[in-house]
């Protein structure tokens, strides 16, 4: 893992309070943490962009302790659920949220943080090259997480840090969760080259933030599709950032007005935009558009990252070699995922991948090797950044409103849930916003008066979309 | 409709909330009320006052009442 010791004297951490972590003090408070624990185990890590939330995590990675990142915001109940499926060890938790765990044994505490011994009899065997487990999906407490290996994590740091050209005078600031893959990777190629993150919970919304980004002298962060919409609207380009760097965009497709929009941004005030493409199956990043490229080919996810190789397959798995040819995604390399968990005794599982990932993402490339994305093969949207499975939603809907009938598709950021019960309307929106965590503005409920449906009984999506196309 | 009714009704519309609930209101103090609701906030008082907000003033609104006081000072509506 990451080499502490050779930037000793570097601050590797600086909080909105103004408390600053040098990297010899990261390492010893890791060490510390490690301590209490004393052996390999699962641990649940309740992540915010706080000093114990990093030192907690950065201890364990080093110390071969697993931790499973979560939200230290997610709901109490879908927490339990997770507790309950994996049995952890030892939890890692603000102070504030172990009031609820008064059963558990607080054993030691930093930063705000505490860890709590649990009184679980099992605990599940864990593979050797284990290292991290990540969800797929934000906060809506699915059991589903990505199995990373210790090189997963270091290789991919490294090829980021290389085609962003990272070295120890970056600031990145937190824009994103820790515990969401893209908030975890700026961490872990950040931490590689000795640079100094500064950390926040303010969003791009609050003056706080703009303040804190401004005195610490920022030189990147990060941003989701509706990142750049938040930024767009609160008129960024008229904003004097003179120690920003870079901004990097992944997440999900920016649409192709606003990646041209702030190209031009970029191009003009010496800024490198870069966007990327990933997935947390491919650990974080798989490809990237290189800066100098972002006005020539805006719309495009770009190339695969150093020791990374993309290309497209056919229906029948064939690789696609002719330029504007629509076929799915795959990605090879180093920093491929294990596979999934969905219960305790997988984590024992190993390599199930073998350094190979079929995205599920519907792509084209055009002469120049460059990679645009037009589509998915799965039913699923990005919200916000998140991925929202829509059978899933249709499963739980179902469920809770007793209905027969209903059908969610739409577009990222935008959900269209077609149910044809009017008087469940406005309850199934706070139902879904509340169960995924997600703003209630990103859900659309309509009525109609029947699901339409092929002679098979399948649901024909594309006659919904005239509802809002 | 009054100006203190329009701006009541757009907070009331946005966050499904009631006209009592707005009282106090802050930034983050509900759920519906984050980054992602702040967005649609602003759009919906720029559309029902007919003003473009600068991002000083968009980053500044963090209550209910904060919010009028900016309207007031800044976009000359009264209240």
């Amino acid at each position: 893992m990451w080499n502490f010791n050779q930037f000793a004297d570097n601050i590797a951490f600086i909080d909105d309070n103004g408390n600053e972590v040098t990297y010899a003090k990261v390492q010893r408070e890791g060490d510390q943490i490690a301590e209490a624990i004393g052996r390999r185990c699962l641990v649940f890590c309740m992540c915010s962009n706080t000093m114990g939330a990093v030192l907690g995590y950065t201890g364990f990675l080093k110390h071969e302790i697993v931790p499973i990142l979560l939200s230290a915001h997610m709901d109490e109940e879908l927490l339990q659920n997770l507790i309950d499926t994996y049995c952890p060890s030892f939890l890692w938790m603000p102070v504030a949220l172990s009031e609820r765990y008064a059963e558990f044994e607080s054993i030691y505490t930093c930063w705000d943080y505490v860890l709590l011994k649990t009184a679980y009899k099992k605990e599940y065997p864990l593979y050797e090259e284990l290292g991290l487990l990540l969800t797929t999906s934000g906060s809506t407490g699915s059991p589903k997480f990505v199995r990373q290996t210790y090189e997963n994590v270091i290789t991919n740091a490294r090829q980021i840090a290389e085609y962003l050209e990272l070295d120890a005078t970056e600031r990145p600031v937190t824009t994103l969760p820790m515990n969401y893959t893209y908030g975890c990777s700026i961490i872990n190629s950040h931490l590689l080259v000795g640079a100094t993150i500064l950390l926040t919970e303010k969003s791009l919304m609050e003056r706080e933030f703009w303040a804190f980004m401004k005195e610490q002298r920022a030189t990147s962060f990060g941003g989701v599709p509706y990142t750049y919409e938040m930024l767009d609207k609160l008129r960024f380009f008229r904003m004097d950032l003179p120690d920003l760097r870079t901004i990097t965009q992944a997440g999900g497709k920016l649409g192709p007005e606003l990646h041209k929009k702030f190209a031009e941004y970029a191009f003009e005030k010496k800024k490198r935009f870069v966007v990327m493409y990933g997935a947390c199956e491919a650990t974080a990043r798989m490809g990237y558009l290189p800066h100098d490229k972002a006005l020539e080919k805006y719309g495009s996810c770009g190339i695969a990252i150093p020791g990374g190789h993309l290309y497209l397959i056919d229906e029948n798995g064939h690789v696609i070699d002719e330029p504007g040819v629509v076929g799915e995604l795959v990605y090879e390399g180093p920093n491929v995922t294990m596979g999934y968990a969905v219960c305790g005794e997988d984590l024992c599982k190993g390599d199930e991948r073998g350094g190979k990932l079929q995205t599920g993402d519907m792509a084209k490339c055009d002469e120049d090797g460059f990679y645009f994305i037009v589509g998915r093969k799965k039913r699923f949207l990005k919200i916000y950044g998140n991925r929202v499975n829509l059978d899933e939603v249709d499963r739980l809907i179902k469920a809770q409103f007793d209905i027969i009938d209903c059908a969610s598709t739409g577009v990222d950021d935008h959900m269209y849930i077609f149910v044809t019960d009017e008087s469940i309307l406005e309850d199934v929106r706070i139902f879904i916003s509340d169960k995924t965590r997600l703003n209630p503005s990103a859900f659309c409920v309509i009525k109609i008066n029947e699901i339409p449906k092929n002679d098979a009984g399948k649901i024909l999506y594309t006659e919904l979309e005239k509802y809002y196309g | 409709m009054t100006n203190k009714e329009r701006y009541t009704n757009v907070f009331v519309t946005t966050f499904n909330i009631t006209s009592e609930q707005t009282v106090g209101l802050q930034y983050t103090g509900i759920p519906a009320w984050d980054s992602v609701g702040h967005m649609t906030l602003i759009a919906e008082l720029e559309d029902a006052f007919g003003i473009m907000m600068d991002t000083d003033d968009i980053i500044d609104l963090s209550s209910f009442e904060k919010g009028m006081e900016i309207l007031s000072e800044k976009y000359d509506v009264e209240f």
